[in-house]
């Protein structure tokens, strides 16, 4: 139960080992996927070829590698933009959603904060069409009326990002919510009672607090928008983000260059996620 | 009679560091047994060794004369009452009085009877519905030891319940807590690191440090007769002087301390020769206080000096005494009988003491 | 409230209006209406209930639903059960050190796409991967076996997918468990089974019930994992909805699919919610 509690030695064996199990269970995936991408072979699978750097650096069909896969490549900058608009929109509109519920009382706070957290049961693919769905009945109704034909309003990065940035600014709100609440409002007083304005103790004294918490959200955000797949597929135009990019790639038949991608994602992301552990603990 | 709890030569190890070493007591069956220490001092350790929460490295724990070590600990005689009280916040107060019988398989119909009576015994009837944070911190603790005493445990232990109370509260359940005791009239052991909760309701108090017991007695024997200099600080206040024996005569010596003042004290049998290094130890409250020179005739020791500051606090009002010979500052207390009330900073005074009320230990560090 | 506090106020309310309003209310107003337009003919539409009844009369959409409605909480009390005494480890038995790298640990498999995930259980599972040829090699199997599309290989991966939805709330409402009240729970007689169900289980009440909603809708709405590692007779709901509307271009049907789904779920969490007494609020927020 607790180490101070004795448990017999049988008990604890099997508890252990349970828990190794599910850890394996946890790599096994990630572990095959980096492996087969050194693998010399066009299938990501047995038998072992040999070690290649082919599907990183190579430069000739069939073992086109990564770096040299214009589509590929491309998508990952579509996935970047995608995510940096994502994380930027919701962690501004997070933070004001946080010191909305925190700061004032009003009469609709308890529905409005429902509201705010329906993103979270709604399921993605569903979030995804009813996007979708609005977005069409406003561009047929824009191009009825006036006749304009407004592009933006058609599957395409916009309503990507709309669609990401309408579940992820709840959980984005959450979190920059829940530093928020053990912040003591005492010490802005001590700061508006030493002569600053209502918007200095904010800015002097609430958000250098509040810093850690945004930029967790901001990463949290970013690593939700890349890997976002259920809302994305509904609203993609012709720019692929990254992961449609390589389900369509998938599809056809599975590479090697499929792990080389799906290693640096995890490189990338681990990277990132450690870089705000490590910001974090400094705090 | 059997003790109801008795440790034999326990001893604790935590990597190097000896938590509790070599200690053995007996708790008489019905007493309020205390263990009093300064924090860490391994009075938290011995208790969850009883509680069975921690192996001893060696030694025995005995409950009634049996062995305990083999026993887990949800199946022991003993229960405890957690520093934190450690009620089930998921259940309401008659589940968490009525949780220890459902382990041991009561049936509903008694579990509902005994967990009225307790509640009836300890001044809260009727409350079984309620939830844990609809009660008072006082109801609280109430609560906690009905949980335990609701299984008739052979022994009690209880981890510095008070700790999280206030003051004037504290002061009342020291009290409560002795006459649950005598009601219930179970062997109660606590520990705690405050003094006058050990004093007040104990029979017997050990005080402890270093994971060694410095001295087991009644609460008198250890105000009036500390056997060690750690005890003499410790249990009550105490003006401390060190210095080097000067000559000694049967219970008698003198000390001349550091400062250059003699003193004549009381060594108690303890083995003072000429030359040893000694210290004394005089409690405020011991020390005669006189605006002349002949209140205080009668002592062995007496000391003129000013006034340096006056620490007014009611019954417990203080007095700092400047030595006028060796400037050392004297801490005594100021009796509120109306004859010192118009006592002002810089007044003279004169102060005294028997030999008998001065303590002498040898050794000393100055 | 003073006018400064007023204009504040406004200005923090303004954003959190457009989000609500713009993209989460009327873009579902709008799906309802949709789909309870019927098309009589090019461009013209009537107001009507078809698209719900061409649902329930069709034997292939009704059986999809349920399908992934019974999968779905399979794979939430699957995720459960695996995920508690993980959960359990790493809040309350491992100390230090060893608590923080585990709980990375547990964290690392999510920070990647739900694609690579997926792709990874691809290459253990299908006939010329790992798991295969292992038994091969360890001679349990003759030829190749295929462990792939099929009911168990989704259900391994939707598990897989949700685990950290699960373990990051468990692990954060256990750490909140007090030793001292586990102790106290066996001071006074109670066992690893009682101490767990009458002390254990209702603490970590808030943390099941926030994990099991999110991984339910999670499941629920999933769409790559049916798709890559379900076989031909594993349909899942959101199939149809992506068919309806990408394929078929039939967005009446598709937008009265996704409004089913969306009700279907409301529906589970709600129960859910009612069956533990917990509120949105309290296991989400």
């Amino acid at each position: 139960m607790i180490p101070t509690i004795k448990q017999s030695r049988f008990a604890r064996f099997s508890y252990n080992a349970y828990i190794a199990l599910f850890f394996i269970y946890l790599a096994l995936p990630l572990v095959v996927v980096s492996v087969f991408a050194f693998n010399d072979s066009l299938f990501p699978s047995l038998p072992w070829e040999g070690f290649t750097w082919d599907w990183f650096f190579g430069d000739e069909r069939p073992k086109t590698g990564v770096f040299n896969e214009r589509g590929i490549m491309r998508s990952i900058r579509t996935s970047v933009f995608v995510a940096l608009c994502v994380s930027v929109l919701s962690v501004t509109v997070g933070t004001c959603n946080a010191f909305l519920f925190n700061r004032y009382q009003f009469r609709f706070s308890g529905i409005l904060y429902v509201l705010m957290l329906l993103p979270l049961v709604i399921p993605g693919i569903v979030l995804g069409i009813s996007i979708l769905v609005f977005s069409s009945t406003v561009a047929n109704g824009v191009e009825d009326s006036f006749g304009w034909d407004i592009e933006a309003l058609r599957p395409g990065l916009l309503l990507v990002i709309l669609g990401q940035f309408s579940f992820i600014t709840t959980i984005v709100t959450l979190v920059i919510a829940a530093r928020l609440k053990r912040f003591d409002t005492t010490l802005e007083e001590a700061a508006l009672n030493l002569g600053a304005t209502r918007l200095t103790a904010i800015r002097t004294i609430t958000m250098p607090y509040l810093g850690p918490a945004m930029i967790g959200a901001a990463v949290v955000a970013f690593l939700m928008s890349f890997e976002n797949f259920n809302t994305t597929l509904m609203l993609v135009g012709s720019d692929a983000p990254l992961t449609i990019a390589m389900f369509d790639r998938l599809k056809e038949g599975s590479t090697p260059v499929l792990n080389a991608v799906s290693l640096l994602l995890m490189i990338g992301s681990s990277l990132l996620a450690l870089m705000m552990i490590a910001f974090q603990k400094k705090e | 009679m059997t003790p109801d709890l008795e440790c034999v030569k326990l001893t604790k190890t935590f990597d190097t560091i000896k938590a509790v070493d070599d200690v053995s007591f007996q708790v008489p069956a019905g007493s309020f047994f205390s263990i009093l220490g300064p924090s860490g001092c391994g009075k938290t350790t011995i208790m969850r060794m009883v509680a069975g929460f921690l192996d001893p490295t060696s030694g025995d724990i005995q409950i009634k004369g049996k062995s305990v070590l083999d026993i887990a600990p949800n199946k022991r005689p003993v229960n405890m009452v957690f520093q934190h009280l450690a009620l089930f916040p998921m259940m309401n107060i008659g589940d968490n009085i009525g949780y220890g019988l459902r382990r041991a398989g009561a049936s509903k119909a008694e579990i509902a009877t005994k967990v009225g009576e307790v509640l009836e015994r300890i001044g809260l009837p009727g409350i079984a519905e309620r939830k844990v944070d609809q009660l008072s911190g006082g109801q609280k603790q109430r609560i906690a030891i009905a949980r335990c005493m609701v299984l008739e445990p052979d022994v009690l232990l209880l981890d510095e319940p008070l700790g999280a109370l206030d003051l004037k509260l504290r002061e009342h359940m020291k009290i409560e807590l002795k006459s649950l005791q005598s009601a219930f009239d179970t062997t109660f052991v606590y520990i705690t690191h405050d003094q006058s909760e050990a004093l007040v309701m104990s029979d017997q108090v050990a005080v402890m440090n270093e994971g060694r017991f410095e001295q087991l007695g009644t609460a008198r024997e250890l105000y009036y007769d500390p056997k060690t200099p750690f005890v003499a600080g410790f249990v009550g206040d105490s003006n401390r002087w060190s210095g080097t024996v000067d000559a000694s005569s049967g219970n008698e010596v003198r000390i001349k301390t550091v400062s250059g003042v003699s003193l004549t004290g009381s060594a108690q049998g303890r083995p003072l020769a000429k030359g040893d290094r000694a210290q004394v130890f005089v409690r405020p409250e011991a020390i005669r206080v006189a605006l002349k020179a002949d209140g205080i005739s009668a002592f062995e020791n007496r000391i003129v000096g000013t006034v340096s500051s006056l620490l007014f606090n009611g019954a417990n009002s203080r007095v700092l005494v400047r030595d006028d010979a060796s400037g050392g500052e004297i801490d005594v207390a100021l009796p509120q009988s109306g004859e010192f009330a118009s006592l002002t900073k810089g007044a003279p005074l004169h102060i005294g003491w028997n030999a008998g009320q001065a303590t002498c230990f040898a050794g000393g560090t100055e | 409230m003073r006018a400064e506090a007023r204009l504040g106020f406004i200005l923090l309310l303004t954003p959190l209006l457009l989000w609500l309003t713009l993209l989460i209310i009327i873009p579902h107003i709008d799906m309802f209406l949709i789909s309870i337009r019927e098309r009589v003919a090019v461009r013209t539409y009537e107001t009507g209930f078809a698209n719900y009844l061409t649902f329930f009369t069709e034997p292939l959409y009704l059986v999809t639903f349920m399908r992934t409605a019974l999968m779905s909480v399979l794979a939430t009390v699957m995720t459960l059960i695996i995920a508690f005494p993980v959960s359990y480890y790493i809040a309350k038995i491992a100390k230090g050190r060893l608590q923080s790298a585990l709980f990375l640990l547990c964290l690392v498999p999510f920070w990647v796409s739900e694609l690579v995930r997926t792709f990874g259980w691809m290459i253990l599972l299908r006939e010329t991967g790992i798991f295969s040829n292992l038994l091969q090699f360890v001679g349990i199997v003759d030829g190749p076996v295929e462990m792939l599309y099929n009911d168990t290989a989704m259900m391994v991966g939707l598990i897989y997918t949700s685990m950290l939805f699960m373990v990051v709330p468990l692990v954060t409402t256990l750490e909140s468990l007090d030793d001292s009240v586990i102790e106290a729970g066996y001071d006074l007689g109670g066992n690893a089974i009682t101490v767990t169900r009458e002390i254990v289980i209702p603490h970590a009440t808030p943390g099941i019930v926030s994990g099991c909603i999110v991984v339910f809708m999670l499941s629920l709405g999933n769409y790559l994992t049916p798709t890559m590692l379900g076989g031909k007779e594993s349909l899942w709901f959101t199939e149809l909805i992506y068919s309806q509307f990408i394929v078929r271009f039939n967005w009446e049907l598709g937008a009265a699919f996704g409004f089913l789904l969306l009700g279907l779920s409301s529906f589970i969490v709600w129960i859910a919610l009612r069956l533990t007494g917990q509120t949105l609020e309290k296991t989400m927020g």
